[in-house]
């Protein structure tokens, strides 16, 4: 059997890669792609402790996951929609009315 | 540990009167859509019935998801009474803003169901669940004046920034339940309590919940946000953020810390010192250069999550006696502050600079007393509430030994004195300017301030009652 640890470095290495797109990436439809990368890196964590604990606790946990990043995924894009309509582009530096 | 649906009545009551007003949207006339904040505010006052009602009660329920004790009791009755007052203070903003007003009702009742879930949460799920019907319904009212670039700014840094920090708690969750092998508060605790060394998983789980919590709290370094989204929300809505929103992140961490990780106390009071500090420091020093009222007010909440990061790293029944006691205070106050300040920027909201407070002392003396005494008590000085807040909060850390922590606290409230003397000093002793609109109080409006400006000084003066009901609240 593959032990825990392979997972979770997966989950560790997804989550890395969504939290480091949010930082560099400019596009707003990427960046919102890799939170949620990093909401699955998480799913899949919580999996892989379910199964390794012998417990649904955290399977129930994924779905209730699953179900906020839907609602989150239809504000984002109304929010982005929103955005393109005023400003023509996805680029988030648009977004820069507001300094300091 | 059975289901009990009166256990969580108040969520369920305010859940329907969302739906309800969002059924009665098309069915209401567009001139006495305006109703719909009273059929909104009918709704807080029969939650807040129930939630009196419960009063005592304790215990675990809803098959152990929620408890029921006094500390959530205390905390329900306040988010109730702001979001009461938020809905008080908005009617009149939306009709002169001319914005929708039932989405916005409905939105900010979903708003206080998470608010009310996340002060009495025993379980991470539901702890999650909260925080998310909270910020997500946050997100579209922060962004609700559709017309203007500000605001569709605002939210979208809000979605961002919040989704991304609620992956970062996500992971924290999903890492002190690979550790504990359970998501429930009671069942965490003991399992920590009763192992000898503690694995590496549960270090990290707690870090990231720390960093999840701090971005909703808004606790430096996770503040960046804080400034953009409150300028560019409606006034209202920064009202609910500075006070709903933060208030709920803090009292879900206070249960996390103190319920969950009691055990971990001296790892997490080692990142809350720092955090505690940075917080204090970045928000009074960055307050002194604003211009913009609303700004000004965003770094000034900064500050007082600082203050109240001192009571949490006290990590003592002080300490959360007095958390409590400035949650009240603070609210009191912010509230107060934002209806003045929404009032004063008239329509669109072009009044926001603080010159634009320019003499204005005497010409409208209601508003300028009251906001007077808002600044003041932000600022601490003695007879306010702030004031009480703050001597209750510092006197905790000295309890604990932090006396450093007391010193750099004691210097950046301090240093706060100055920007919020400044905006008084602008309405009495400023050069006279063009008048512009004239400023129109509702009478609503008018009632909220008076409410706040009452109770400020009632706490400043007779703090005991609020601290015998404080010190009631703490029962873990």
């Amino acid at each position: 059997m593959v032990p825990a640890t392979h997972y979770l470095a997966l989950a560790a290495i997804l989550f890395a890669i969504g939290a480091l797109g949010v930082i560099i990436r400019r596009n707003v439809i990427t960046m919102f792609m890799c939170v949620e990368l990093m909401l699955n890196a998480v799913n899949l964590t919580f999996i892989t402790f379910s199964r390794f604990l012998n417990q649904v606790d955290g399977q129930i946990f994924v779905f209730f996951v699953m179900t906020v990043a839907a609602a989150e995924a239809a504000v984002g894009l109304a929010l982005i929609v929103l955005l393109s309509r005023r400003t023509d582009t996805l680029d988030v530096d648009q977004a820069n009315t507001m300094k300091w | 540990m059975d289901i009990n649906y009166t256990a969580v009545l108040p969520e369920i009551i305010l859940s329907l009167f969302g739906i309800l007003i969002m059924i009665l949207i098309p069915f209401t006339p567009k001139a006495r859509q305006s109703a719909l904040g009273f059929v909104a505010l009918f709704g807080m006052v029969l939650a807040l019935i129930c939630v009196t009602a419960q009063c005592g009660a304790t215990g675990l329920v809803f098959f152990g998801m929620i408890f029921q004790d006094y500390f959530g009791q205390f905390c329900k009755i306040l988010f109730l009474f702001a979001s009461a007052a938020i809905v008080l203070v908005s009617i009149n903003y939306l009709e002169r803003e001319k914005l929708p007003y039932g989405e916005f009702f409905s939105l900010l009742l979903f708003a206080t169901v998470g608010m009310l879930l996340m002060a009495t949460s025993a379980d991470l799920i539901m702890t999650f669940l909260g925080l998310e019907v909270l910020s997500i319904s946050t997100y579209v009212l922060a962004g609700f004046k559709e017309g203007e670039m500000k605001s569709t700014e605002s939210a979208l840094k809000y979605f961002l920034l919040g989704a991304f920090s609620s992956g970062f708690l996500l992971y924290g969750i999903a890492f002190v339940y690979g550790a504990a092998g359970s998501t429930k508060y009671l069942k965490i605790a003991q399992v920590i309590e009763a192992s000898e060394n503690y694995p590496l998983t549960l270090f990290l789980g707690l870090g990231l919940m720390v960093v999840g919590f701090g971005f909703k709290a808004s606790l430096a370094p996770f503040h960046v946000w804080t400034p953009d989204v409150y300028e560019g929300a409606p006034v209202p809505i920064t009202a609910h953020l500075a006070v709903g929103s933060k208030a709920a992140a803090f009292v879900a961490l206070v249960r996390v810390l103190y319920q969950v990780l009691p055990e971990l106390s001296q790892h997490w009071q080692a990142i809350l010192w720092v955090s505690a500090v940075l917080t204090m420091a970045i928000g009074n020093i960055a307050a002194l250069a604003q211009t913009n009222i609303k700004r000004m007010l965003a770094y000034s909440s900064i500050a007082h999550a600082g203050y109240l990061l001192v009571g949490l790293t006290a990590h003592n029944r002080l300490g959360t006696q007095s958390i409590l006691f400035y949650l009240v205070a603070y609210a009191l106050m912010t509230l107060g502050a934002f209806a003045v300040v929404q009032v004063i920027g008239r329509e669109g909201e072009k009044y926001i600079g603080i010159d634009d407070y320019s003499d204005l002392g005497y010409r409208y003396p209601f508003l300028s007393i009251a906001l007077s005494v808002f600044l003041i008590s932000l600022a601490g000085i003695p007879a306010t509430g702030g004031f009480m807040g703050k001597l209750f909060l510092f006197a905790a850390a000295m309890q604990s030994e932090m006396y450093w922590l007391v010193v750099i606290a004691v210097i950046a409230s301090a240093i706060g004195i100055y920007y919020y003397l400044r905006v008084i000093v602008f309405m009495y002793m400023g050069e006279s300017k063009d008048e512009g609109t004239p400023i129109i109080v509702p009478t609503p409006v008018r009632i909220v301030i008076a409410i706040m400006v009452v109770g400020t000084f009632y706490l400043g003066i007779f703090p005991g009652t609020f601290l015998h009901l404080a010190s009631k609240a703490v029962s873990f």
